[in-house]
């Protein structure tokens, strides 16, 4: 990039069920992204991160509708899609055209209304992203490729489903600290493992993985200010750097990769955002990882470079992944209990990492954090974004 | 006037009691399941009425309903009504409740969970069928569902079959019926708990308590009713 590029402003909406409809969510988080950063009339450009409202809501050209709602017209905008990291590639393209100099301020707000049909429609329409001939066809769902992938990665490393039930634990807990959260509701190993309740409590899904291994199903927008350092400065808050972005795909359907459980696309894009940012994953202080289901924050967590592979869900057992440990992952709660609204997920990572570096996370606030990271998680790996944000002054 | 009461009175079947077991929830929380007593009619009929004003996934019709069939009950308008409760220190946090058709077949009323996320409906429901078949012993029970959470719950996670030629006593819909054989088939899967309660769990749960109205909303509903 050209230029530095801040996050002067960040906002969101309550993830869960929303009242209102897909415009009401991409209004509410715009809103407050811009009233958090004090800049609206500046916004030169608007990016709208959303994944199925043409399937779930029928809706199409939510750029111009975005602008409309705001009176923020003639202000550029768009829609971008990229499957679950819609939100990610917004980001990634406001950044860029705020860093090209291009433009000074962009708006980037995701959002997604899913719960506006079904359970079965929701993850139907999840399963779209899939291989149509490869995969789809033949039923293939997000929760059986991860079901699958789940299945070789733990006999390869040795993780048992009390680890994966750690995540969900930890995630769980955090999500108690953030009212932003959808499931607010800490949850205990007995209770979803150990004792013969858990049968009920936590039935399978696809196997290995139990309801408690999966996110739910979300409502949610998330915003974003992005801006020049000029700009950023003038806000008086904190200033929050994007230091570095990578991006990368991988094949579209799982089988052709070498090995499926290599999650090239991660790897690739975590050490394209490290090396433009300078630093290397063991000097992250927290981080915010797509755990759409609870191995996937596993696998992340070493493939993006924080542990050595085989050892993150040692890692997570000692607890240094806990809120107060050595690197906590998904402060938030993640998409396990602070939810995932496809489109805006990639969002929300961000505005939890820049709160968490601004010192404005509350009771779930990661002491003396300055380097954050997210990876969104596009697809099964096929497209991945992953970002540093610094925390300068 | 006692005489017309008398006429009014349906018979009553004295049916067996549904002993209370104990249900370790996601949570961790414990949360106990016992027959409710007629006394305790009023103290749910509150928690009921609360739940009359939230309109999401069809908590209004499902309360309005259980509240007119326990005032039934308790008012002896209904003929060999029961209900259980699920408690979680005392507290209320999910109710169901049936009634014998004959002492061959049971009809499933209502089941309200008041606390969502934690499976206590689908808890509540089991130890429902479990009375029906297990402990009256009853060959069939009649079921219908007023949202689509129901209809998941039962009919395609108990493999229900269609009841064609009968009209559920809830608005004349088709029922559908949980033979023992599904009963059995589901239970390993879908019916839980401990018996017997520890005498301290039974001492918490001696006294049935509920959340003030608003809470109780804001608990089921969040911030949409």
């Amino acid at each position: 990039m050209l230029r530095d590029v801040y996050i002067a402003g960040c906002g969101m909406t309550g993830f869960g069920r929303a009242a209102g409809d897909l415009l009401d969510i991409l209004e509410e988080a715009a809103l407050a992204a811009t009233e958090d950063a004090g800049i609206f009339s500046e916004i030169e450009s608007v990016f709208v991160a959303n994944m199925g409202a043409g399937i779930l809501n029928h809706m199409s050209g939510l750029g111009s509708a975005l602008v409309d709602r705001l009176c923020l017209y003639p202000t550029p905008a768009e829609l971008v899609e990229n499957g679950p990291a819609s939100g990610g590639s917004a980001a990634k393209i406001g950044a860029y055209a705020v860093g090209s100099g291009a433009v000074d301020v962009a708006l980037v707000v995701g959002g997604e209304k899913m719960r506006a049909v079904t359970g079965w429609e929701a993850t139907d329409f999840v399963a779209t992203l899939s291989h149509p001939q490869a995969e789809y066809i033949y039923g293939v769902t997000l929760p059986a490729l991860a079901g699958m992938f789940a299945r070789l990665y733990m006999e390869k490393y040795g993780i048992t489903p009390e680890h994966l039930a750690r995540v969900a634990l930890k995630n769980h807990e955090n999500g108690t600290k953030n009212p932003y959260a959808h499931i607010q509701q800490a949850v205990s190993l007995d209770g979803i493992l150990n004792r013969p309740e858990a049968v009920v409590n936590n039935p399978w899904v696809a196997e290995p993985l139990r309801m408690f291994d999966c996110c739910p199903v979300s409502d949610g927008g998330a915003g974003l200010v992005l801006c020049s350092k000029e700009m950023a400065e003038k806000t008086g808050k904190p200033l929050v750097k994007i230091s570095g972005i990578g991006q990368a795909t991988d094949t579209h359907a799982v089988h052709e990769r070498e090995d499926p459980i290599e999650l090239k696309a991660v790897q690739l894009a975590a050490k394209k955002a490290f090396e433009e940012a300078g630093i290397k994953p063991s000097d992250v202080d927290v981080a915010e990882l797509h755990d759409a289901f609870t191995i996937l924050e596993i696998a992340e967590s070493e493939q993006v470079g924080f542990f050595e592979r085989g050892t993150g869900h040692i890692a997570l057992e000692k607890g240094e992944t806990s809120l107060g440990g050595k690197l906590p992952i998904n402060p938030s709660g993640g998409l396990k209990a602070r939810g995932h609204p496809v489109g805006a997920t990639g969002v929300a990572q961000l505005v939890e990492i820049a709160w968490q570096l601004r010192g404005d996370a509350g009771e779930r606030q990661v002491k003396n954090a300055r380097t954050g990271f997210t990876c969104n998680f596009g697809g099964f790996g096929n497209n991945v974004l992953c970002f540093v944000l610094e925390r300068e002054n | 006037m006692a005489q017309l009461e008398e006429v009014l009175r349906p018979q009553v079947w004295e049916f067996p009691p549904y002993p209370a077991k104990s249900i370790m929830l996601a949570s961790g929380e414990t949360m106990v399941v016992r027959q409710a007593k007629r006394e305790e009619v009023p103290v749910m009929l509150k928690a009921a009425a609360a739940l009359t004003h939230v309109e999401r996934d069809f908590y209004d019709i499902v309360a309005a309903r259980a509240y007119a069939e326990l005032l039934g009950w308790l008012r002896y308008r209904v003929r060999d009504e029961y209900c259980l409760v699920g408690l979680i220190d005392g507290l209320l946090v999910g109710l169901v409740n049936g009634r014998s058709l004959s002492k061959k077949v049971g009809v499933s009323y209502h089941t309200i969970a008041m606390r969502r996320g934690l499976r206590i409906g689908a808890h509540l429901f089991a130890s429902k069928m479990e009375y029906h078949v297990e402990y009256l012993g009853q060959q069939e029970v009649y079921i219908v569902a007023e949202s689509p959470i129901g209809f998941r719950r039962w009919m395609i996670e108990y493999g229900l079959e269609k009841r064609p030629q009968v009209h559920h006593e809830l608005g004349g819909v088709m029922s559908w019926s949980l033979t023992r054989d599904l009963y059995f088939a589901a239970k390993d899967r879908l019916v839980v708990g401990e018996r017997p309660v520890s005498d301290e769990l039974l001492e918490k749960s001696a006294t049935i308590t509920v959340l003030e109205e608003d809470a109780l909303i804001q608990q089921v509903a969040g911030k949409l009713k």
